[in-house]
């Protein structure tokens, strides 16, 4: 069906590709082994003969057996029918910076493919020149901090890495025991209580006043106490709203004795503008997969890259990348270090593609990228108040991002954010992301739209949503019925959730739906 | 500052028409009237950050990425045997085309709606691992061996309401430190105990007595690896499971899982939860940042409850026979739970559980049986050459593409051997002397089906000089 003039005539590709384990033939063969020479096979003998009896495989795994070009164009199929970021305009998702991430990196990225992390410091000196450049000098000059460590594997990882730091400095102070209180607001990510707890420690969760959208500083002074081991959160929050009074919040846990990791995930909008340490931040971290451009990869592999101030330096997971005597080198004498968090240096491929990133774009240009993104989202909320149904709750100016709500719209029509979520991608836009929980914002959406996005993209996407709002008012069935140009049809969601019919796997399902059903 | 004339290609709306068209919608004269409002004076900083003069041409940057890379060696350059946690193997070309599709690489945190092959492919990546390991759940992929071990653990930990696990004396040490971390400081109230088991010194498996001492009703979990760290394949897995069991504890093990197209399937030896690493599964090294971990279980509610990762179910649509996917009880999970989720789960390595599912999919039962066979039988060669050189003995048998080579009979230390080899443009195994000081001078030698004879022919030969 043809949307409004504006909108273009998009269907998403629809395979209906049947799950691998149903395709290929009995003997088929998608890849041949490297050779096992003849005077290898005659000298040891037959592989079976190595490994004790009582742990030999007696019936193959049930793989499937596909030839080459066959499992190719499975994957091929899989691949069309996800919406990756770079086939729309893919500014829903906020709270992800969903920006463009340049070739060229990908094609640099490549050349330490065949590195291994364990090779002599002497022959891994190029990447560790660029992991030590993108903390040292980039990331330095960003957040005010001293020192870095790439380990975490992604932006939770990070939260979780510097929870057992605090761990350990209160432990290494004797004050452990005492203090087990973790301070978070609901508007911070998720990993700002989760991780904290999952490192040992109880979670203190503040509230935002109804006007502001922000907890106040009383609250703050009101939560704090001899317990308090720290304060996790980010800045601007899930909102898009900056705390002003943030210097006065590290302040105030600072007196109780705790220590300020800060979540840079929505540092896209101040890069140059405002920094963690002049907040009085101890810790911090950046996902190197949102703000410095590293692909999402339907999910990592990311990276958390983790600042820290002097005094915390000796508590960083090892090992560190320093450089010393015109060299680098991966020091691992930190006598506090919480040990690890991920094996060896970490993602290395993500720092070095941000590296490039920050490279071709100087602190001109990393100044430009905050401007433009600030930009963008104002311009964007100018849009979108105009549409009928959509409200933005809390009045004030909002920085990376904004949690619009859809309430309005579901109470006059009946249709929801799920509905409207269903229905864009009918119009070839990611689905919007929501909210994380609980919805503190009724029907929310939170868009991004950062400075990947041109005018028109933003014109666009507020098009898309536009129509759907009218559509809602005057034919809320269509949007409830929704998608009707997608891959897939309306999901049932009551199996996933019932023991009985669930299945992680395709033989659970075999089992428990009997077999093959096409 | 908004009057700068600075263009770049990956900023659409830095052309100054089309900002100034935006801002006067807005209503405010530059990015700097919209910041005051919001981010107070002392807060802000005020200069240009102190960075190096960038290169926004792709050519210019390229030049100087490639200098700066060109003091790395790689492991095509010179013939490595370091594994220890990070292995070389042969990696098809499919993998990496799939790795490299747009669509997966780019996708993020879309819903089914939009992003219907990526759920599809992950379910696939769960089942694919499923058969091998012999579980009917898996989920999405964590960071690594070991924090897929350290979630496993703290599973275990709640499904029994018990504070100890015993683990392998005999362990990676950057795992075992990333398991410490799961297992919490000792003065939390989460914390889990860890106590070690010894090994047989004569085969380097678990020992059995050790472990039924051990064993007792405040085990929560009892976890082993096979292969172990240094490469010995634990073959009383089934007696091990059954002192767990017997003590109300749960079995964990931990696999290599290109394994495990010859060897047997943990769940046939009473493995409760499956962990483990997915790099060798089509991931190149990328000096570390290939890692990826799984977990896999039985598909029971007190498992399936416990979990930390994302789940994707299989399940249907308003279509008759068409396949729709979703996540299975997905408020355990930090995403809705906070504070109350079960740990914590975050962007992990979705696309290597894409590149895996790629890998197991063209290797079949019978690739997988080959690669195991093929890494048996070069090791083992390896192994038999290198004990032919005086001085140098390969203590273990029965291993599986690990091997610890001792040089206690050379007057050498491994950092020299390795140093000598190196000029070789040998990459010599890992050196466990301070690791493992009760193996003596000793280094993990790697060895694959990516080895030919003839590498292993120069390894010996280089050897054999190093250590004279």
């Amino acid at each position: 069906m043809k949307g409004s003039e504006a909108l273009r005539s998009y269907h998403a590709p629809v395979w209906d590709e049947p799950i691998v384990l149903e395709l290929g033939r009995e003997g088929e063969r998608g890849v041949i082994q490297p050779e096992v020479e003849e005077e290898i096979r005659r000298d040891v003998g037959d592989a079976r003969s190595h490994i004790p009896a009582e742990m030999r495989r007696k019936s193959p795994p049930k793989l499937p057996e596909l030839s080459q070009a066959q499992v190719l164009r499975h994957y091929l199929r899989l691949s069309q029918q996800t919406l990756g970021m770079e086939f729309d305009i893919d500014m829903g998702v906020g709270t992800c910076t969903m920006k463009y991430s340049p070739k060229v990196n990908e094609e640099l990225a490549g050349r330490i493919s065949e590195v291994h992390p364990l090779q002599d410091e002497d022959t891994i000196q190029g990447i560790l020149e660029i992991v030590y450049k993108f903390g040292s000098v980039f990331l330095r000059q960003i957040s005010g901090m001293d020192e870095f460590s790439f380990q975490p594997g992604g932006g939770s990882a990070a939260a979780y890495n510097n929870a057992c730091m605090i761990g350990k400095y209160h432990e290494v102070n004797g004050e452990l025991e005492g203090r087990n209180e973790i301070i978070t607001t609901i508007f911070s990510h998720p990993c700002d209580a989760a991780c904290p707890a999952t490192a040992g420690f109880k979670l203190v969760t503040l509230y935002p006043e109804e006007d502001k959208g922000l907890p106040s500083v009383e609250a703050l002074k009101a939560a704090v106490s001899e317990h308090t081991a720290g304060l996790f959160v980010t800045n601007p929050e899930d909102t898009g709203i900056f705390n002003p009074e943030i210097d006065e919040w590290t302040k105030i846990v600072h007196e109780a004795g705790g220590l300020c990791s800060y979540d840079q995930a929505n540092a896209n909008a101040i890069l140059g503008i405002t920094r963690a340490r002049d907040a009085g931040f101890d810790m911090c971290f950046f996902n190197l997969h949102k703000t410095f451009s590293s692909p999402h990869g339907s999910s990592g592999p990311g990276c958390g890259a983790v600042g820290v101030t002097k005094e915390l330096a000796p508590f960083l997971p090892v090992p560190v990348v320093v450089y010393a005597g015109g060299k680098y080198h991966l020091d691992y004498n930190r006598p506090h270090t919480i040990g690890k968090v991920r094996g060896f240096v970490g993602n290395v491929q993500v720092v070095l593609r941000s590296y490039a990133w920050a490279m071709s774009m100087g602190a001109e240009g990393l100044r430009e990228v905050a401007e433009v993104s600030v930009i963008n989202n104002n311009y964007l909320e100018k849009k979108l108040l105009a549409i009928p149904g959509v409200t933005k709750p809390y009045k004030s100016r909002r920085v990376d991002q904004i949690r619009y709500s859809l309430e309005k719209l579901r109470d006059e029509t009946g249709v929801g954010i799920d509905d409207v979520n269903r229905r864009v991608v009918d119009f070839g836009v990611q689905s919007y992301f929501t909210s994380h929980h609980p919805w503190i914002v009724p029907e929310p959406f939170t868009p991004e739209p950062c400075e990947t996005y041109s005018k028109a993209d933003i014109d666009y996407w507020a098009e898309v949503l536009r129509h759907v709002c009218q559509e809602a008012y005057k034919d809320p069935e269509r949007v409830k019925g929704a998608p009707h140009n997608s891959t897939v049809s309306k999901i049932d969601s009551a199996p996933l959730d019932d023991p009985e019919r669930w299945a992680m796997t395709w033989r659970a399902y075999k089992r428990k739906r009997g077999d093959v059903r096409r | 500052m908004s009057d700068r004339k600075f263009v770049h290609p990956y900023i659409p709306n830095s052309v100054p028409g089309v900002k100034a068209e935006m801002l006067k919608e807005i209503g405010v004269h530059d990015a700097e009237e919209l910041y005051a409002e919001m981010i107070p004076e002392r807060l802000r900083l005020r200069g240009s950050m102190d960075l190096p003069r960038p290169f926004p041409a792709e050519h210019d940057l390229k030049k100087h990425v490639e200098a700066v890379l060109s003091k790395n060696v790689t492991c095509g350059e010179y013939l490595s045997f370091l594994g220890a946690g990070c292995w070389q193997h042969f990696v098809p070309a499919v993998c990496d085309e799939v790795a490299r599709r747009s669509e997966f690489l780019t996708a993020y945190a879309g819903g089914a709606y939009s992003d219907l092959g990526r759920f599809q492919a992950f379910f696939e990546f769960q089942s694919l691992m499923g058969e091998l390991v012999g579980m009917d759940v898996s989920g999405q992929p964590t960071y690594d061996w070991g924090s897929s071990a350290g979630n496993a653990i703290r599973m275990a930990a709640r499904m029994t309401g018990r504070g100890e696990v015993l683990v392998p004396r005999i362990i990676s040490p950057d795992r075992l430190s990333i398991i410490e971390n799961f297992c919490q400081p000792s003065s939390t109230p989460g914390h889990i105990d860890i106590r070690f088991l010894g090994f047989d010194p004569e085969t380097g498996t678990i020992d059995i007595e050790d472990l039924k001492d051990k064993a007792s009703s405040k085990t929560a979990a009892v976890y082993f690896e096979n292969p172990s760290y240094i490469g010995v394949v634990e073959n009383n897995g089934e007696e091990i499971s059954e002192i767990a069991h017997e003590n109300g504890a749960e079995s964990i093990v931990g696999v290599d899982p290109i394994s495990l197209g010859v060897l047997r399937p943990p769940a046939e030896y009473g493995a409760d939860i499956v962990c483990g690493e997915v790099q060798p599964l089509g991931m190149h090294m990328h000096c570390g940042g290939g890692l990826g971990g799984f977990i896999a279980s039985r598909d029971e509610e007190r498992y399936v409850g416990e979990y930390p990762l994302r789940l994707i179910s299989v399940t249907d649509t308003s279509r008759e026979g068409e396949y729709g996917f979703g996540q299975c009880r997905f408020d355990r999970t930090s995403y809705i739970g906070r504070d109350q989720a079960k740990d914590y789960v975050g962007t992990a390595t979705a696309l290597w559980a894409i590149v895996a599912a790629v890998y197991l999919s063209l290797m079949g039962p019978k690739g997988m049986k080959e690669v195991g066979e093929a890494i048996v039988q070069k090791s083992h060669y390896a192994a038999k050459r290198l004990s032919e050189i005086d001085g140098v003995e390969v203590p273990f048998s029965g291993f599986f593409k690990e091997f610890p080579v001792n040089f206690n009979g050379t007057e050498k230390t491994v950092s020299a051997i390795n140093k000598s080899l190196l000029k070789r443009r040998i990459f010599g195994g890992k050196d466990l002397t301070l690791e493992f000081p009760v193996l003596g001078r000793s280094a993990l030698y790697c060895v694959t089906e990516v080895h030919s004879k003839e590498d292993i022919e120069r390894l010996s030969k280089a050897l054999k000089e190093a250590v004279k």
